[in-house]
Formats: structure tokens, C-alpha cells, sequence
């Protein structure tokens, strides 16, 4: 009776909060957090000059050409770099994953210790690739390659060969395993038994993934345009940079409908591909 | 007068009529004990009584107060005065009893407090006290999931006792609990009802325990008082009538008389 | 008919990739010619030896501290946002409120964090709090969401009998609803933090502070020594917050 007379859970609740304020304190001052700077009055009335410019949203002749060519150049970072990400990636995959060994041939599916130290260096790569973001990749192929989409291109190949590639092995060793080994045991090449045994069982899913990371590629360059790699993010910086709130809504509702549409887009492929 | 209702009538919005044309009056300091087969609408009536739901006909006095005539916030003074007793008490399952059981005062705290109280419980000792009444002392800081369902109706019960209003209204109080538990929470609940002055309207299934815990019995069907007198008149062809025919009902409803204890867990 | 109608839509896929590399002017053989893989990797080793200096070092744990405090306010701030505007979505305050908050959601969550940041940097200047606030404001959309679906999941009968004893509004929100649903707002906001690490790395390329900002002024002044570390430091936080996550996960949901 006498243990319970206080909270059992104040003391541990106490320490939760002091440790919570602890981090907190830092925390604001390392991210310099001002919502009085929104209120100022010279920036506010910028910032309320430019958000009042949004309506009506620009729509002259040439400025519309312009945003045209800029989607269209969007939609074609995402398609051109997906497609080398799946050039890519289809090789990585298959020497990430073990469907193809032949050191597990004859061991039960397991594949020799030296077999799975040789795929290491290969999931690593293709952890780097993914890991490092696709801006980061933009930026540094942009100093590379120079301004324009080909630095965007680039990107989203490195980052999403990573991504797919990964997703590839699994859907590789998710796959019903015994086509393959018997094509092998059989005396077929491994080229063979990937797309004999492997690929049919493996291609509904795999495209499906793709489809989805395509979706994923549209609004990836939409964002790396803002480090000067291309196509609507590219205009989209610089309208801002102008202070032109009108062009920039425009452009933002371009991104919106566009991120809809490759929404819908995608569900649509994905449930007739599957 | 505590209560007083007049030609009062429910129907539920999918048209079905739960109450008809009630009269009654009862007064402060009472102990009531409504009883009828499943359906018969005390469940309705309760709900009705503790403003839960607004009447479609007729009149209704709560504590000398209509509670519809009432603005918003009056509507939330009067209600801080009615504790209801739920069936299933709807404690939320991680939240600790302490917390739980004080919940029952937010009528008259204020926000700051009751933020605080969320925090660190301010009245550990008045809510132990209402706890003690009914044996869960132990259970003060566990956590409502905790507890086996006869545990969590008396939690319900200690609730409504720390929220000292003036009419306590319980719905089945003691439906999970053995017989010998549910006749002791009873007379706990008389007892502290008379002592602290509360009148007391509960619905129960075990019409043995209505008669011997309650001076009033309002026997309730299909809607309509079927009998209203002291327990002592009630008549063993009146509880006939009361339940005759309930084994037509389909078998999910047939409840027999003596079959009152079913667990039930939150 | 649905065989032929599928090898139709590949051919279709094929011929938009053919279309792309055209209308982009991405001639891979030149890019892949000795000259340009020279260059690029002329380039690229100059990444090959990144500045571990004790300066540089302090400079990159600043910058790292900076992201994590970035991400973790930006979240702080977006999950009560969040919730605030997921009280009128999850159609506690009327229609109207429910659609207008719905459609506020919306518009915040549709619009990337970069594209915030960027926004936010014209607002509030160049540093660490523009970058807070795009996170915050995106993910509120996030949150506020995933949060009103939670609000509208989770039992109303605790509140509604703390209403009918006579409880106020906000008590019976705190004593009746959010105790069945804060460790699902809490699992919501953990989720959205790990990812909001990863976005505070690289938002400091439009101006808005962390890691990003750093990485960007050393690519500009060509300092590429420099550039690799802060590389090698973004990985190593990614990776490490991909390890805690999927640790704690481990530990905590799937048991």
C-alpha cells in the first residue's frame, strides 16, 4: 500500500521530459527556427506581392511553348533515364542475386561460401548507388556533364539502377527456383536458364516495380531541375529567382497534373501488365 | 424532484420505436431498478435520461432542468451533475486506471488541470479512495487493458462514484461479474448512493438482484412501464407477464433469467 | 486479343524511350566516347581523396548535427500542424471545414520539399530555419492525412461519455481519444522523421542550410577533396538511419 502511494511512472515520465528539453534546446538553436522572420514586414510584403501574383497563373503564347517543351523534357528524363536504370540494373541484379549459381546446384540451393563473397561487391555498389541521393547525383554530373538534361538522365540511370537493381535480385530468388536449376543441370547456359527458367515467372513483377519507379523518376526530375538539371524544376527555379509568382503557379499546377496523370497512368499499366 | 418525465417517446432515426409515452416521476434520494427483457428499451431509457439522446415527443426534467431547452454550455453543467454507468465502460484500453477514474471530474476542472493531471495524477488519494470501495486499490496505476471485464465495469463504477454527481444512471453495472461479486457491488453502490444523498436508476438483467438491492422496481416492455412499485409488491405474475414469451424471440436475444453473467471484455 | 493488346503497349513503351533519347539530343556514344570518359574521370578522381582534416571534420559533424536538428523540428513542427488540421479533415468541425482542410492537405503534400524549400528560402532567407520550415510543411500534409485517418478509425464512445459528464471539448479529446491513438500518430511521426533526415541532406542545395548547403559551395568552388567527404558523410547518415530504422522496427512493430 504504502509502495504505490505516488506514481510509479513519474519519475521515469519526469526523465522522459528533461531528456526531451535536453534535445529540444540544441535542436532549435542548430536550426535556427524563427517563425518571426514569415512575419516580417519587408518580407511579407514581398513574399505576399509574389503568392499574389499566382492568380491568375501565366498563360501567354510563348510562355506556354515554353512550359510545353519543359514538361515534354520532364517526361523524357524520367522515360530515357529509366530505361538505362533498366539496362543497368538487369545485369546488376542478376549477379546480385544466387538464382543462376552453379555452386548451389548441387549443394541444395546453397551456394558455396566464396559464390556469396563474390556477390558483395555487387549489393555494395548497388547500395552506394542508392543511398547517395538522386539530387546529390544530379548535382555532381551537372558539374560533369554541364547544365541540361543530360545531367538529369544521368541521375536518375545511377540511383534507380541501384534501386532496381535490388528489387531484381529478390524478385529473382522469389521466384520458383526449379525451372532454372534444371535448365542448368540440364547443361544450358546461365543466359539460357535466366530467360527460359527465371524471366517468365519473374518479367510481371519486375515490370510492375518498373512502372511504379518510373511514376517515382517523374517527380525525382521535376526536383533535380532545381540544381540545373533539366526540364520543368530548371524553369521552375528560375521563375522563382524572378520573383514571376504567375509563371510560377502555372508551372506548379503543370507539376500537379502531371504527377496525377503518371499516377493514373501507372495504375492503369500496372494492373493490365500484372 | 429529481426527474419527472411526461408522455415521453423515442423512435430511433431507422424508424423503429424504442420508448412510448412514458410517464414517471422520481424523486431525490431514490433507488430504482428497471427491469425487462432485452429490447424492452432501458437501455434507451437511461441514455435518455442522461441527455445522450433527445426525445421525440414529449417532456423531460432533468434535475429541475429540460436539458434540450438548455444553451451548450448549460447543457455541459447539468451533465457534470449525471454520471452514467456504461455496460462496457469505454475506457481507453492504455490508458492507466488513475487517469481513467479521474477522468470522471473533467466536468470540474479546468483545462490547465485536467492537462496537468494528464501529466502526473494530481488526486491519487481521493481516486484511491473511490477504488478501495470496490477492492481495485491494487489496480490504481495498471492499465485499463489489464484488467478481466467484471474488473472494468467496477472501474466504471469508481469513475462515476469520483465524479460526485447527483444522479447516478447504471446501465447493467454488474453484468460480468459472478453472482456473489455482483450482489456486493450493488449494495456498495446503495450504500454509497444513500449516504452521499444520489438518486439511482440502474437496469439490470438478474431480476433477484433488483428486487433485493433496490426499494423501486419500473418493470419495462417494448417501449412501455409495464409496472412501477415498491419491490416488496411486485408480484411473481407480474415478472410472468414482464418475460413471457422471450424464448420466441430469436435465440441471439433468448436470454433465460437465471443466465445474466456473461463476460464481457473491452 | 489481351496478348497482342500487351505487346502492343511494350512496343508503345519502346518507342517512348527511343522518342526520349531523340528529343533529349542524348547521344550516348559521345558520351561514352574516349574523350568525354576521360574527362568525367579526370573528374571523378578528384573525388577519390577526401579531405579528412580535423577542420573539415568539425565543419561536417556541424553540418551533420545541423540535418538531424533540421529534420527532427521540421517533423516536431509538421506532427502538431499535422494535427491540428487533421481535427477539421477527419470531419470533426463540419463539412466545409473537412473539405477545405482535405484540399489544404492535399496542396501541402503534392508539392515536393525542395520545391517548399526553395519557396521558403525567398521568405525567410538563406539557412537552416527556411529548410525547417519546408519540412515542416510538407510533411504536415503528410501527417495531417495519415493522422485524420487515424482520428476517424479509432472508437468515439471514451470521449463521448467524458462529454456526457459534462467534460469540455479539448479534455475529452486528450482523456478519450488520444490515448487510443498516439502510438499510432507516434509510429506515423518516427516514419516521416527517417525520411525527412534523408530529404534535410540535400535541401541545403536551394540555400536552406545542412549538409546539402555544404556540399553545394564546395562543388561550386570546384574544392572536390572537400565535396567527397561531405559525400561519404550524407551516405554514412542514410545508411545509419536505414539501420536504426530497420533495428527498430525489428525490435518494436514485428514482434
Amino acid at each position: 500500500m504504502n509502495a504505490a502511494r505516488h506514481d510509479p511512472a513519474a519519475l521515469p515520465r519526469l526523465a522522459l521530459t528533461v531528456l526531451a528539453l535536453v534535445l529540444l534546446w540544441p535542436a532549435l538553436s542548430l536550426s535556427e527556427l524563427n517563425l518571426g522572420v514569415l512575419l516580417d514586414q519587408d518580407n511579407a510584403r514581398t513574399m505576399g506581392r509574389f503568392v499574389a501574383d499566382f492568380w491568375p497563373p501565366a498563360h501567354q503564347g510563348d510562355f506556354l511553348l515554353l512550359l510545353w517543351r519543359a514538361t515534354l523534357e520532364t517526361l523524357a528524363i524520367a522515360t530515357a533515364g529509366m530505361a538505362l536504370a533498366l539496362a543497368l540494373a538487369l545485369p546488376a541484379g542478376l549477379a546480385a542475386s544466387r538464382v543462376l549459381s552453379l555452386s548451389a546446384l548441387h549443394r541444395g540451393g546453397r551456394p558455396a561460401w566464396w559464390s556469396l563473397l563474390a556477390r558483395w561487391p555487387v549489393r555494395g555498389l548497388l547500395i552506394v548507388l542508392r543511398s547517395v541521393p538522386e539530387i546529390v547525383w544530379a548535382l555532381l554530373f551537372v558539374r560533369a556533364v554541364g547544365l541540361g538534361p543530360t545531367a538529369g538522365v544521368l541521375a536518375i540511370a545511377i540511383t534507380y539502377a541501384g534501386m532496381l537493381g535490388k528489387v531484381y535480385a529478390e524478385i529473382f530468388e522469389s521466384v520458383d527456383p526449379r525451372p532454372a536449376r534444371a535448365l542448368l543441370g540440364a547443361g544450358s547456359s546461365r543466359l539460357g536458364a535466366f530467360f527460359y527458367g527465371v524471366l517468365p515467372n519473374a518479367a510481371g513483377e519486375m515490370l510492375s516495380y518498373s512502372v511504379y519507379r518510373w511514376e517515382c523518376a517523374i517527380r525525382a526530375s521535376v526536383v533535380m531541375g532545381f540544381v540545373g538539371a533539366g526540364g520543368l524544376g530548371q524553369q521552375i527555379d528560375l521563375s522563382m529567382r524572378m520573383f514571376a509568382g504567375g509563371e510560377v503557379a502555372s508551372m506548379l499546377l503543370v507539376f500537379l497534373a502531371l504527377v496525377l496523370l503518371a499516377d493514373q497512368f501507372s495504375r492503369l499499366l500496372r494492373a493490365r501488365l500484372t | 424532484m429529481t426527474i419527472r418525465l411526461h408522455g415521453v417517446g423515442l423512435t430511433h432515426a431507422n424508424g423503429t420505436r424504442a420508448l412510448a409515452d412514458i410517464d414517471l416521476r422520481i424523486e431525490h434520494g431514490e433507488r430504482v431498478a428497471l427491469i425487462g427483457p432485452s429490447g424492452a428499451g432501458k437501455t434507451t431509457l437511461l441514455r435518455l435520461l442522461a441527455s445522450a439522446l433527445l426525445p421525440s415527443s414529449g417532456d423531460l426534467e432533468l434535475l429541475g432542468e429540460n436539458p434540450w431547452r438548455l444553451s451548450g454550455r448549460a447543457r455541459q453543467k447539468l451533465r457534470r451533475r449525471i454520471g452514467l454507468i456504461h455496460q462496457s465502460p469505454p475506457l481507453p484500453p492504455r490508458q492507466r486506471v488513475v487517469t481513467a477514474v479521474a477522468a470522471g471530474r473533467l466536468g470540474q476542472w479546468s483545462l490547465a488541470r485536467a492537462l496537468v493531471n494528464l501529466l502526473y495524477p494530481l488526486d491519487i488519494p481521493g481516486v484511491r479512495g473511490e477504488l478501495a470501495r470496490l477492492d481495485l486499490a491494487d489496480k490504481l496505476f495498471q492499465r485499463c487493458d489489464q484488467l478481466s471485464g467484471g474488473q472494468l465495469q467496477r472501474a466504471g463504477i469508481a469513475r462515476v462514484l469520483y465524479q460526485a454527481p447527483q444522479l447516478i444512471l447504471a446501465d447493467e453495472p454488474v453484468s460480468a461479474m459472478d453472482p456473489v461479486l455482483a450482489g456486493h457491488t450493488l449494495s456498495v453502490l446503495g450504500r454509497e448512493a444513500q449516504n452521499r444523498g444520489i438518486t439511482l436508476i440502474a437496469s439490470l438483467h438478474a431480476v433477484e438482484l433488483a428486487l433485493a438491492h433496490f426499494p423501486r422496481v419500473i418493470g419495462l416492455r417494448d417501449g412501455h412501464v409495464l409496472f412501477d412499485r415498491p419491490a416488496a409488491e411486485v408480484s411473481p405474475e407480474e415478472l410472468a407477464a414482464l418475460y413471457a414469451n422471450e424464448q420466441l424471440q430469436p435465440p441471439g436475444d433468448a436470454r433465460p433469467l437465471h443466465n445474466e453473467l456473461q463476460v464481457q471484455r473491452c | 486479343m489481351s496478348r497482342a493488346l500487351n505487346y502492343l503497349l511494350l512496343a508503345a513503351l519502346l518507342l517512348a524511350v527511343a522518342a526520349s533519347f531523340r528529343f533529349l539530343q542524348i547521344d550516348l556514344s559521345e558520351l561514352t566516347s574516349r574523350e568525354s570518359l576521360r574527362q568525367m574521370g579526370d573528374y571523378a578522381s578528384g573525388f577519390l581523396q577526401p579531405d579528412f582534416s580535423a577542420p573539415h571534420l568539425a565543419a561536417i559533424g556541424r553540418g551533420a548535427l545541423e540535418t538531424l536538428a533540421m529534420s527532427a523540428v521540421g517533423t516536431l513542427l509538421a506532427a502538431l500542424l499535422g494535427l491540428l488540421l487533421a481535427l477539421p479533415a477527419a470531419g470533426r468541425c463540419g463539412a466545409l471545414a473537412l473539405h477545405a482542410t482535405r484540399l489544404l492537405l492535399n496542396a501541402l503534400r503534392a508539392i515536393p520539399e525542395l520545391v517548399w524549400a526553395a519557396l521558403m528560402v525567398l521568405a525567410a532567407g538563406l539557412g537552416p530555419n527556411a529548410g525547417t520550415l519546408a519540412l515542416a510543411l510538407h510533411t504536415a500534409g503528410v501527417l495531417g492525412r495519415l493522422f485524420a485517418e487515424a482520428l476517424e478509425n479509432t472508437p468515439a464512445e471514451p470521449a463521448e461519455a467524458i462529454r456526457l459528464a459534462g467534460g469540455g471539448r479539448i479534455a475529452a479529446f486528450c482523456y478519450g481519444t488520444l490515448p487510443g491513438v498516439w502510438p499510432q500518430l507516434l509510429a506515423y511521426s518516427l516514419y516521416r522523421w527517417e525520411n525527412n533526415i534523408r530529404m534535410a541532406s540535400v535541401l541545403g542545395f536551394v540555400g536552406a542550410g545542412g549538409l546539402g548547403q555544404m556540399l553545394y559551395v564546395s562543388l561550386s568552388l570546384f574544392q572536390e577533396a572537400q565535396a567527397a567527404s561531405v559525400i561519404l558523410a550524407m551516405l554514412l547518415l542514410v545508411l545509419a538511419v536505414d539501420a536504426l530504422s530497420a533495428w527498430s522496427r525489428q525490435r518494436w512493430v514485428s514482434q
